[in-house]
Order: structure tokens, then sequence, then C-alpha cells
């Protein structure tokens, strides 16, 4: 799919303090690789998400991505022009629009021209092997189909960082495994730089090259997902990974 | 208002009591008179009716007068629906007809009042209004009542005996709403009757004009055959068609109708 | 029986018999004068009513201005109700005098309404003094006094469909790259479109049925402001049976509206 090219790259530091809770976390990731961040709940993930899409504004530090500063001291561009596209865990497809108008709703928010963002959210639906849902409407979905959706919706709309937030969550654990598998294909397939949200040890070995471990807002390991399972540093991956290999 | 002055008179007639040679006497030998009285009557009559109701029972402690003020076709209409109704003293002849008419009124409506039209016109006269014929100048915003209301067509009457077509802007549901636009100033002129122009005090000033004698409302009123309450009743309509009830319709401009 | 009787009832929505009773008097309350209107309606009048010239002009004259205040309504009472629905956040006193003044035309007597509005746009008006053209007992009068008196009913309505509705879907809009404008026009707007095709009818059906507040503000002639409600009122003064048939056509068309289209934008929505 190669729409990320090479030398895309994303670097945060993301400072934040709301009551008790403090976000204290630095990120980067490369066009190719996928990071995953992994934490139990409440630990930040979300918060972190926000961060990077401008929905939440930063105390200080900052986020650039291919060289764009997007957020430091002085600068804050608002969510619509960050091009970061984002799957949400529920996916908030419209509902109003068919799968072909959720596709084609980024190309078309940048000004392409209806015909041409139409036939561009075709191609999209094609590569994700569900062109014949086109006309379908976003309830009628199954949640295999829906996620597929949101990645077109996404990646339709050019990003220059994809963040998936919680991909699996919404779906029934029978077809956990299949979806990711595929997910992790697309992924692989578009090329550019991707942060996963999750709190499910399976996504991070199907999908990440690379794992930040966040608990209460700070990073508590980095490291590949190899060196994860084989040196965990606190009780919390321990545990992940026990129960994975119990598997 | 009106509920409490029965109680105030009581007293009054108490303290007076003080001074005769049997106190408590005279209050209950005297008047025999007691019960409610419902008086359904046109609202050009709201004041001077409330007047009149506190004067009535001054000389009758034990009578109380509630009052249903309303258009007169309302109260008409509400009297043929069944409203429990003592006395009906309405605007005009034809709304007390249709009571009449049903079969509802105890013995012949008496007119006990006239009223005639007056222009009205905001305090200073910013439009220069002198007659009915500056009822015509386009210029103007001219208030009128709708025909269909008795103040409506007692101005069709002065306007056709005139022989002048007025342009009015608007065609009010009741000479309240008539006088309230002249209070405003909306309007440059309107067309209500004396008694409005002298309520309404300093807020308009009135005009007679030539031919207001064309368009007379006589005010009939009627005691009503399902009345229970008959003396009280019988003794409220008198009293409005006494010399007392005269003096007080006198004073609020109501004329008298020639018998 | 029984058993399987109450099952079935507590599975779907439970509904105690006890409050049968008070829906019942609140429907019978609601439709029985409806019904009596309907009974005593001189129906064979009411061909020959429509076709008299003051009735025509006046059913054309109030639909054509209420439809023209609903569109006003929808224009500027949408974006009353984004604020309204996003003033969670503001101080409480602003925010709680917002919606006490978008609420005091729905418990102020319209005649009242008509006063005031005649006090502020009348000729001798706070601002009615400077304008260069007289706005009582004009047909703009009429929609003016319909404004004030119906947006109120679209505002709460739109007012409480946005914040029934999701507003993450507004942010997944903006990841995607479109502008506060495009996110209004394309995705809240749309999801609301339920609550505002139900404020637009109550809007729409009490701008028909006004009365107290146009015939204050833009008083009463034949062809200009004299709407079809002030024309039964005066109707009813020399011919109630005339009148009762003219409020019938109200009814009509009220209840047209409602049914038909209510039903047509509903199901627009379902997620």
């Amino acid at each position: 799919m190669g729409a990320g090219g090479d030398g895309m790259s994303v670097a945060a530091a993301l400072r934040l303090a709301r009551g008790a809770f403090t976000l204290d976390l630095d990120l980067a990731v490369t066009a190719g690789r996928t990071l995953a961040l992994l934490g139990p709940n409440g630990a930040g993930k979300s918060t972190a998400l926000g961060l990077l899409a401008g929905t939440i504004d930063l105390d200080s530090g900052s986020v650039v991505v291919n060289g764009r500063v997007l957020d430091d001291e002085s600068t804050h561009v608002e969510t619509e022009h960050r091009r970061i596209g984002v799957v949400f865990q529920d996916y908030l497809l419209f509902p109003h629009l068919s799968v072909l108008e959720n596709v084609a709703f980024g190309p078309r928010s940048s000004g392409i021209p209806r015909a041409a963002a139409r036939s561009q959210s075709v191609q999209w639906l094609d590569r994700l092997g569900i062109a014949d849902l086109a006309s379908t409407r976003p309830p009628q979905l199954s949640g295999g189909q829906a996620q597929r959706v949101a990645l077109g919706r996404a990646l339709a709309s050019n990003p220059e960082l994809l963040l998936l937030d919680e991909p699996l969550a919404a779906l029934d654990v029978e077809v956990r495994e299949e979806v990711r598998g595929e997910l992790g294909r697309f992924i692989h397939d578009w090329g550019g730089p991707t942060i996963v949200v999750t709190h499910l040890f399976d996504d991070v070995v199907a999908l990440a090259d690379d794992v930040v471990v966040i608990e209460r807002g700070r990073a508590t390991q980095r490291a590949t997902v190899r060196e994860l399972v084989q040196a965990p540093a606190t009780s919390y991956v321990s545990r992940l990974v026990a129960s994975w290999s119990d598997d | 208002m009106r509920r409490a002055a029965p109680a105030f008179v009581a007293v009054a007639v108490l303290l007076s009591g003080c001074a005769a040679p049997a106190p408590g006497v005279a209050t209950t030998t005297t008047d025999t008179l007691a019960g409610t009285v419902t008086v359904s009557a046109a609202a050009s009559l709201t004041d001077t009716f409330g007047t009149i109701a506190d004067a009535f029972t001054t000389e009758h402690p034990d009578v109380t007068v509630t009052f249903n003020f309303g258009g007169s076709s309302a109260l008409a209409a509400q009297i043929v629906e069944g409203a429990p109704v003592d006395v009906f003293a309405a605007a005009s002849a034809a709304t007390m007809t249709t009571v009449v008419e049903a079969g509802l009124t105890e013995g012949e409506p008496t007119a006990f009042a006239t009223n005639t039209l007056e222009i009205a016109v905001p305090p200073g006269n910013p439009g220069g209004v002198a007659g009915l014929a500056d009822f015509t100048r386009p210029e103007l915003s001219i208030a009128l009542c709708a025909a269909e209301v008795p103040c409506g067509a007692a101005a069709m009457a002065a306007f056709a005996a005139a022989g002048i077509a007025p342009e009015p802007d608007t065609l009010e549901q009741d000479v309240k709403a008539v006088l309230t636009k002249v209070e405003l100033g909306e309007v440059d002129a309107g067309l209500v009757y004396a008694t409005d122009v002298r309520a309404a005090g300093d807020r308009v000033d009135g005009i007679e004009f030539a031919g207001a004698a064309a368009a007379v409302s006589v005010y009939p009123i009627a005691r009503l055959a399902a009345s229970t309450r008959n003396a009280a009743a019988t003794a409220f309509v008198a009293y409005v068609l006494s010399p007392a009830g005269r003096k007080i319709l006198d004073d609020a401009g109501f004329g008298a109708p020639q018998q | 029986m029984m058993q399987a009787s109450a099952r079935r009832s507590s599975r779907r929505s439970f509904l105690s018999p006890a409050l049968w009773i008070p829906a019942g008097l609140a429907l019978a309350l609601l439709g029985l004068p409806l019904m009596a209107l309907v009974v005593r309606a001189p129906w064979a009048q009411l061909p020959e009513l429509l076709r008299q010239p003051t009735v025509a002009s006046a059913l054309g004259l109030s639909l054509g201005t209420a439809l023209l205040s609903t569109a006003i309504s929808l224009v500027l009472g949408i974006p009353l109700a984004l604020v309204l629905a996003r003033s969670d956040q503001w101080p409480a006193v602003p925010r709680r005098l917002l919606r006490a003044l978008v609420t005091v035309p729905l418990v102020l007597p319209p005649v009242v309404g008509g006063v005031a509005l005649l006090l502020l746009l009348g000729r001798n008006g706070l601002i009615g003094q400077f304008l260069p053209f007289q706005l009582p007992f004009t047909t703009a009068a009429v929609v003016i006094a319909q404004v004030f008196v119906a947006m109120p009913f679209l505002v709460l309505a739109v007012d409480g469909a946005l914040r029934a509705s999701d507003r993450r879907f507004e942010v997944a809009a903006a990841t995607l790259g479109a502008s506060r404008f495009t996110v209004f026009r394309r995705i809240t707007l749309p999801l609301v479109a339920p609550g505002v095709a139900a404020g637009a009818l109550l809007c729409f059906c009490r701008a028909l049925g006004e009365f107290g507040a146009t015939i204050t503000f833009a008083g009463s002639f034949p062809g200009v402001t004299q709407t079809l409600p002030i024309a039964t009122y005066l109707q009813l003064q020399t011919d109630p049976d005339a009148a009762i048939a003219l409020s019938l056509v109200l009814m009509v068309i009220s209840a047209t509206a409602l049914v038909s289209l209510r039903d047509r934008w509903v199901p627009g929505v379902t997620a």
C-alpha cells in the first residue's frame, strides 16, 4: 500500500497534570514500525492518545511529526490540521452515513471533489476486502467489518501517524484472533508509523515491533516485544507474559 | 378584593352601631338579604360595577357580590352553555337577545346605561387628529375594534352615519386592546368608549366628535331565571337602576338611557 | 396464564396497571375537548366557510407566516441550542441566565410577550424609535411575534437532542480533517436531525396557533396581520359555529403535520 513513505517519524514528550494524576511520557516511532502502548486501565493510555490527536492540551512537552511541530510551548495545531488518523475503540463510524461515505469523509473534508473522493474510497474498500459493503449503514456491520471500515476511514484521510485505541476490545473473543491477524497485515501494508494503545498482550505480540509499558502515567519499560517477553521489568508485565504463555 | 368588602363593611356597621341605642339590632333586623350574587358583566363595566357592588354591600352586609367580567358575546355564550349566573349586564342589546331567546332571563331586560364613542389619542395628540375625517389619512396609524365585537359595530355605525370610510391599520378584538395601543403610542388614534377615555386618565386624550350620537351603545341588565337567590339578585339589579347606582354610572361617564 | 402474561410484560416494559388510570385520565383531558369540537362542528358549513375570502386569506397568512417563523427559528435557534448545550462549562450565573432567557417565552402569557415586543420594537420602543419603518401592524410583526413565542420549543428540543448525542463523533470527524463548520454541517446536525425535526414541528404548530402576542404586537387586519387564530376568535363573537369550523382547520393542519412528518423523520438515525 505504501501510503507512508520512508523517513516518516514521530516524537512526542507528553506532560500533563490533572488533579492527582500526572502523565510524563516520551514516545518515538518511525515509519514501518508499530509501537504498542501497553498498560492497565487508568494508566494514562487514553490521555496520551488524546494529547497526540490534539483533543487534549499539553501542559508542557511537544509533539513533532515528520519535523512539523504540532504542539509545544508556542504552538498548538488543532486536531483537524494534524493529519493523525485514529481508529477508536468502538470505531465511532458515523451512523447516518454509508460505509463509502464514512471512508470518503476524510478526503471530502480535505477539499477533494466528491467524485474523486468516492473513487479513492472505493479503492480503499477494495484493499480492505469490503467493497461489497459500500452502501451499508454502520449499524448493520459486524464488529470485524466495522473495524475495517474504521481503519479504511482513518487511512483514506492520508495520515502521517495512525493511532489505534484498543482495536480489538470491542470484538467478541472468538473473532479477535482472525481480525487481529488481518489488522496486522493492513497496518504492515500501509507502512506508516503506528501507535497501538492496548491492555491485551496478544495485541502487542501480533501487531507491535516496540513496546512502551505505561503504569500510573509513567513509562516503566521500553523494549522490543522479544525483550519484553524475555525480561519483564515490572510485576504487571510479568503477569501479562505469564498468562499469555499459558494459552 | 371584592370578597374583602363585606367584612370591612360589617366592621364599619358594628362601629357605627355603637352610637345607636341598641347595638347589633340594626344589622339583624333591618336587612334580611343574605347570600351571594354572581354577576356576569361586560368588560367595560369592570371599574364601575366594582364601585356599585361596594356601595350595595354597604347597605346589605350579608350579601357577597362576585363578578365575571368579559366580552359580552363570550359571557352570553357561557350563560347559554349553563354558567351559574344570577345577573347579566351586557354592552349591547344584541348579546342580551341571545340570552333572552334561550329563555334564560327572568322578566324583560332593562336598559340602565349608555355609552358613546370617543376618539382616543396619545397625550399631546401627535397625529393632530381633530375628528373622524382624520381616520382616512393614510399616514396615520389607526386602531378600531373589529366589526364582530360591539365597539366595532358601534364604530362602523358612526362612520356610516358620517359618510367616512376609515383606513384602520388594525381591527382589535376588544376595546381595551385599542386603548392599550393608544396608550403605548403605537397608533395615532383609536375609537373607544367615552368611559374608557375617562378611566385611562392622563394616559390618553379624548376627543369628542360630532355624530357620536349616531352610535350609542345601550347597556341592558337582566336577572336570570336560573337564579335561586332571587331576593339578593333582584336587589342588586334594583340598586343598579336606583339613583345611587345612576350617580356612580354618571361619574364613570355612562349616559342615562331614555326611558 | 397469569404467570405467562406477567413474564411477558416484564420482559418488554414494566407498566403498572395503576398507571393506566392517571394515564387514561390525562388522555381524556387532552382528547375529549377536541372530540367535542369535532362532534359539534358544522361540517356542512365548512366548505362554504373556507371559500370566504377573509378565511382563505387568514389561512394563507397563517401558513405562510408559520413556515417563515419556523425557518427563521431553525436558522437562529439551532446555533442558540448549540451554545446552550455547550454551556455546561460556563460559570453558574450566566449559564442559568441563558437557560432562563430561553425558557421565559414559554411561561410568559403571550399577550405580555406582545407588549414586550411593542415596548422594544414599537413606534416609541427602545429600538423601534430609531427604525426608519414601522413594524407593528405589518406581516413582519406577525412573524416576529411567532418567532418570539415558538422558537424556544425548537431550541429546547435541539438542546435536548444535542445533550443526548455522542460528542465523540465530532472528535472522530476532526481527526479526519473536518473543519468545525464541516463537523457541524455533516456530523452534529445530521445526528440530531430527529430532534431538529421534532422541534421544528412543535415550533411550526405553536406559531400556527399563536394568538396573544400576535394580536398585541401585530394587531389584526385582514390579509396583513389577521391570522387564522385571530379570525377564529373574532368569528366566535358573532358565529360560534363558524369559529368551531375554523379551529378544526387549525387542528387538522397541526395533527397532519405532527403525524405524517414525525414518522418520516425519526427512523433516519437509529444508532
